[in-house]
C-alpha cells in the first residue's frame, strides 16, 4: 500500500481504471503523498505572487497613507481570479459541447464577454463607493471621484485582460491538445490575480 | 443550454459569487487599512511582499483539503460523520504541514527579496509571524472547513458547491487578522 511507486502528478486525476484504483485511492490519503503532491506547487504559486507582494511592498508609503487603498487590494485580487476563472470554465464547457467557434461574431463568445464586462462594471462601482465610505471611516482623505476613477478604470482594464489571457489560453491548450479544465484555469486565475495588482497600481501610480 | 446562454443569463448566474468575494474582500481590506494593522505594516518590513503569497496558500491548502474530504465522502471513503479515522487524519495532518511549510517557506523568501531590494529585515521575526498566522489559521479554517462540510453533507449540500466560497470568504479575513497577531507575538518574543 506504499504510494512510492506511484506519480504524484496523478494524485487527484480521474483517470485511475481497473484493479489500481483501490490501491490508488488509498494510496492518494498517505500524508507524504498529499503533502509531496501540494508543496512543490504551492511554493511555485508563492513565488508568482511574490511579483505582486513586490508591488505592493513598493508602493507601501502610499497604501499607509490611504487606507481606501488597501481596501481595495483583497477584493482587487480576489475579484480578478474570479472574472479569469468564469471566463475559462464557460470557454473550456463550450469547447467540450462542441459549441466553442472562436470568432467576435459567435454569440457564446459575445457573452461570455458581455457577462465579464457587465460583473466587472457591478464588483468596480459598488467597490469605488465602499472603499471611500470604509476609508474615510479608517482615517483617510482619498475623494469619491478619485476612488471611483481608480476602480472603474483599472477594473475596466482587468476586465479587457480577463478576456483576451482566458480566450488565448483556452485557445492554446485546445490547439495543443491539452484538456484546459486541468491546467489553464489555475494558471489562468493566479495570473489574473496578479496582473489585477499591476493593472490598480499602474492606474494609481498614474491618478496620484 | 449552457452553451447559448446570454450575456444576461451568464451575468445573472455568476453574480452572487462575485458579490459573495466582493463583500468577503471588504472584510479582509478593512481589516488591513486599520490603524493597528498599518502601524503593523510599518514596522516590520517585508508584510506587504508576503501578503499575497500567504493569502494564496490559504486558498491552496484548504481549497485543496475540502475538494479531498468532498470527493472521499462522495467515493464512501471518508464517513459522513466526524469520526477519527486514519484517512481523516492523514488529510488534516497533510494540511497542517502544508500551511506551516509553504508560510516558513513564503517567510524566507520574503526577507530574500527584501536583501535583494536593498530594505533589510528580519528573517527571524518574519519566520516567526508567519509560522504563528498558518498555525491559528490552520486551527480556525479546520474547524470551519469541517463543520461545514460534514453538518452541510448530512442536509444534503454538495460540499462541491460549499467549499469554494467558504475558503474565500473566511480564508483572507482570518489570513489577515492571524498575520496581525503573528505581529503581536514577534513583537513580545524579540
Amino acid at each position: 500500500m506504499s504510494g512510492s511507486d506511484r506519480d504524484p502528478l496523478s494524485v487527484g486525476s480521474d483517470l485511475l481504471q481497473g484493479e489500481d484504483l483501490e490501491d490508488d485511492l488509498l494510496a492518494d490519503w498517505t500524508v507524504g503523498n498529499i503533502v509531496s503532491t501540494l508543496v512543490p506547487l504551492l511554493i511555485a504559486l508563492s513565488i508568482l505572487q511574490m511579483v505582486s507582494g513586490t508591488v505592493l511592498e513598493t508602493f507601501e508609503d502610499q497604501l499607509l497613507e490611504n487606507p481606501s487603498l488597501l481596501v481595495i487590494v483583497p477584493v482587487m485580487i480576489g475579484t480578478a481570479g474570479n472574472l479569469g476563472s468564469i471566463m475559462c470554465s464557460r470557454l473550456s464547457t463550450q469547447l467540450h459541447l462542441g459549441t466553442l467557434e472562436f470568432s467576435p461574431a459567435n454569440p457564446d463568445i459575445r457573452a461570455n464577454i458581455g457577462a465579464v464586462f457587465g460583473l466587472a462594471a457591478t464588483v468596480f462601482v459598488l467597490l469605488g463607493i465602499a472603499s471611500w465610505g470604509i476609508g474615510r471611516a479608517l482615517g483617510g482623505t482619498l475623494g469619491l471621484g478619485t476612488l471611483l476613477f481608480v476602480t472603474i478604470v483599472s477594473g475596466m482594464l482587468l476586465a479587457v485582460w480577463v478576456v483576451v489571457v482566458s480566450t488565448l489560453s483556452v485557445y492554446g491548450s485546445y490547439k495543443l491538445g491539452y484538456d484546459p479544465d486541468d491546467t489553464t484555469i489555475p494558471v489562468v486565475t493566479n495570473v489574473c490575480d496578479i496582473t489585477g495588482v499591476l493593472i490598480l497600481f499602474a492606474v494609481v501610480w498614474i491618478v496620484l | 443550454m449552457i452553451g447559448h446562454d446570454s450575456a444576461a443569463d451568464v451575468y445573472r448566474q455568476a453574480l452572487p459569487v462575485i458579490l459573495v468575494s466582493l463583500v468577503a474582500g471588504l472584510f479582509a481590506g478593512t481589516l488591513l487599512g486599520t490603524e493597528t494593522m498599518r502601524e503593523g505594516i510599518e514596522s516590520v518590513p517585508g508584510i506587504l511582499l508576503l501578503l499575497p503569497a500567504f493569502l494564496a496558500t490559504r486558498g491552496g491548502v484548504y481549497g485543496s483539503l475540502g475538494a479531498r474530504l468532498s470527493s472521499g465522502l462522495h467515493q464512501g471513503l471518508v464517513d459522513p460523520h466526524f469520526e477519527w479515522n486514519d484517512r481523516l487524519r492523514n488529510a488534516i495532518v497533510a494540511s497542517f504541514l502544508n500551511g506551516l511549510i509553504v508560510s516558513v517557506f513564503i517567510a524566507v523568501l520574503a526577507w530574500g527579496i527584501l536583501l535583494a531590494l536593498g530594505r533589510g529585515g528580519s528573517l527571524i521575526e518574519l519566520v516567526i509571524i508567519l509560522f504563528v498566522a498558518a498555525l491559528l489559521s490552520a486551527f480556525a479554517m479546520l474547524g470551519v472547513l469541517l463543520t461545514v462540510i460534514f453538518k452541510g453533507y448530512r442536509r444534503g449540500l454538495d460540499p462541491d458547491n460549499v467549499i469554494g466560497p467558504v475558503v474565500t470568504t473566511v480564508g483572507d479575513v482570518f489570513g489577515v487578522a492571524f498575520l496581525l497577531v503573528g505581529i503581536a507575538v514577534a513583537g513580545v518574543i524579540l
